[in-house]
C-alpha cells in the first residue's frame, strides 16, 4: 500500500488529503483507516530521509517536494525565475492574511495609497485570495479572505504558522536590525 | 551603474533654474536617485523611512523637521519627473496641516482625538506593524522560487486513431444517400386544451337543469386531469357565490352541487 500511496503522490499533480487517498485506494477495492494512510506517509517520510525527496504536510494536503537544499541547483533548468512580488503587493496580501475578510477600502485605510485592480486581479490569479462576501456596507463592497494554496505556496499548514503580527512600536529603528530598504522580492 | 544612471540623467529643473545643488537640509540616502517613486509602496512608506533615517522615536516625531524632508523629497521626485501619485500629495498636505497647526496657540480645550498628529502616528504604527510582518513574509520560502514540488508526470495513453480510407466515388454515393434519405422527422406541435371556466359553468348549469343534485366528482372529465378538477371547482365556487346552487358535504369527502332552484 506504500507504494501505492507515494504512485498517488506522485502522479496527482496536486496536494492530497488522506481522506481522497481513501477514496482513491477504494477505487482499487482497498479498504484503509485514515491511521494507516497516515502510518504509509510516515514510512514514506522514513524511506525518503536518505533521498532528495520528502513529504511535506501543508494547508490541502500531503504533497512531495523536493529538498529545498537542490533548489539553487534546479533553479538551473529554468531561465526565467519565479516572477517577483512587490512590496506592494506583499503588503497587501499581509493585511489581508491578518485582517481577514477585508474590503479593499479596509487595506487603503491601513497602507494610505489607493488599491490598485491589477493588484487585486494578480493576487486573485495567483489564487492566494478569493472573495468570500460582500460587506453590509453601501456599494456592497467585496471581502477579500485568503485561501490554502496561498498557505499551501507558503509552505504552512494554517495561518496560524505565519508570523506574527508585531504590536505596534514607537521606535521603528529598534525594531528593524537592516536599515537599508527593502527590494521587491 | 549607478554612476551610469546619475550621468545620463539631465538636470532637473525647479522653477526654471537648474537643480544643480542639493540642498544642505535635505537628506539624501546613498542611493538616492536610484531611489524612485516605485521603490516606496506609497507615501506611507516614505515617512517611515524618513523617521527611520531619523533614528527618532515616533512619539516624538518632529513633524516641523519630517514635513521639510518630505515635501523636498516630494519636490526632487516632482522635478525628476516621476508620476507622482495623488496620495503623496494627500499626505504632504496633512503633514502641512499639522505644521500649521502646531504653530498656532494650542486650544486647551482641544480635544486629544482631534489631534492630527496622534492620528498619523497611530496610522503610521499601524501601518509599521503590517510592513514589517509583510516582510517577514516575503522571505518565507515559496513555491517555484525556494522549494519545487516532485511530481511524475503521467505516462500519456495512447489512443489509436485510423485514418479513413475512402475514395472520391464512395464519399459522392455516401453525400448522395444521405441526401436521399426520405425526411422522417417533422415536428409535431402539442397545443393544450385551454379549459374555460366560463364554458363550465355552462355545463354545470346545463346539468343541474335536468337533474337537481350531481355529485363533484360525476362532473369531472377524466380525459382533462387536474386541470379539469381545478376548473370544475372554480366553476361551483362561481356558481356558488353567485347564488346559482348550493355546496353541500357530508361525512363523505364527496361534495354535491345542488341546484338553487330558479335559474334565469
Amino acid at each position: 500500500m506504500i507504494n501505492t500511496v507515494e504512485a498517488l503522490l506522485f502522479g496527482s499533480g496536486r496536494p492530497l488529503r488522506i481522506s481522497e487517498i481513501r477514496s482513491l485506494l477504494e477505487f482499487d477495492g482497498v479498504t484503509a483507516e485514515l491511521s494507516e494512510i497516515k502510518q504509509c506517509l510516515n514510512e514514506l517520510e522514513t524511506r525518503y530521509i536518505d533521498s532528495s525527496l520528502e513529504v511535506v504536510e501543508i494547508a490541502s494536503g500531503y504533497r512531495l517536494q523536493i529538498r529545498q537544499e537542490f533548489s539553487p541547483t534546479l533553479s538551473h533548468l529554468w531561465n526565467e525565475r519565479a516572477p517577483r512580488i512587490s512590496k506592494a503587493l506583499m503588503e497587501t496580501i499581509s493585511i489581508i492574511a491578518y485582517k481577514q475578510p477585508v474590503t479593499r477600502g479596509d487595506i487603503e485605510d491601513i497602507r494610505g495609497v489607493s488599491v490598485s485592480t491589477q493588484s487585486i486581479r494578480s493576487l486573485l490569479e495567483r489564487n492566494w485570495i478569493k472573495v468570500s462576501g460582500f460587506k453590509d456596507a453601501p456599494g456592497r463592497p467585496a471581502l477579500y479572505s485568503t485561501t490554502k494554496e496561498f498557505l499551501d505556496d507558503l509552505n504552512l499548514k494554517r495561518l496560524s504558522d505565519l508570523p506574527e503580527l508585531p504590536d505596534p512600536v514607537d521606535n521603528i529603528v529598534q525594531d528593524e536590525d537592516h536599515q537599508t530598504i527593502p527590494q521587491a522580492v | 551603474m549607478q554612476n551610469n544612471t546619475q550621468t545620463q540623467l539631465e538636470f532637473p529643473t525647479v522653477m526654471g533654474q537648474p537643480y544643480e545643488t542639493i540642498p544642505d537640509d535635505l537628506f539624501i540616502p546613498p542611493n538616492a536617485l536610484e531611489l524612485c517613486l516605485e521603490t516606496f509602496s506609497g507615501p506611507m512608506d516614505l515617512l517611515l523611512y524618513l523617521i527611520k533615517k531619523e533614528n527618532i522615536n515616533i512619539l516624538d516625531l518632529d513633524v516641523s523637521k519630517i514635513t521639510d524632508q518630505y515635501i523636498e523629497y516630494i519636490d526632487l521626485m516632482d522635478a525628476l519627473q516621476f508620476e507622482l501619485a495623488a496620495e503623496y500629495l494627500v499626505m504632504a498636505a496633512t503633514l502641512a496641516e499639522i505644521k500649521s497647526r502646531m504653530m498656532l496657540p494650542q486650544d486647551v480645550h482641544e480635544e486629544e482625538e482631534d489631534d492630527p498628529k496622534s492620528a498619523l502616528i497611530k496610522r503610521l504604527q499601524e501601518y509599521q506593524r503590517y510592513k514589517t510582518v509583510s516582510e517577514k513574509i516575503a522571505i518565507l520560502p515559496r513555491v517555484d522560487r525556494d522549494f519545487f514540488l516532485a511530481s511524475a508526470s503521467l505516462p500519456k495513453i495512447e489512443v489509436e486513431k485510423k485514418d479513413i480510407q475512402i475514395t472520391k466515388d464512395e464519399l459522392v454515393a455516401i453525400f448522395h444517400e444521405v441526401k436521399n434519405r426520405p425526411d422522417l422527422k417533422s415536428n409535431h406541435q402539442i397545443d393544450f386544451e385551454e379549459l374555460s371556466t366560463q364554458e363550465r359553468i355552462q355545463i354545470i348549469l346545463e346539468i343541474l337543469s335536468k337533474r337537481n343534485v350531481i355529485s363533484f366528482s360525476k362532473t369531472l372529465r377524466k380525459t382533462e386531469g387536474r386541470q379539469g378538477v381545478v376548473v370544475t371547482f372554480l366553476a361551483s365556487l362561481e356558481l356558488a357565490k353567485d347564488g346559482h346552487l348550493e355546496l353541500i358535504q357530508n361525512e363523505t369527502e364527496e361534495i354535491f352541487l345542488k341546484s338553487k332552484g330558479a335559474i334565469s
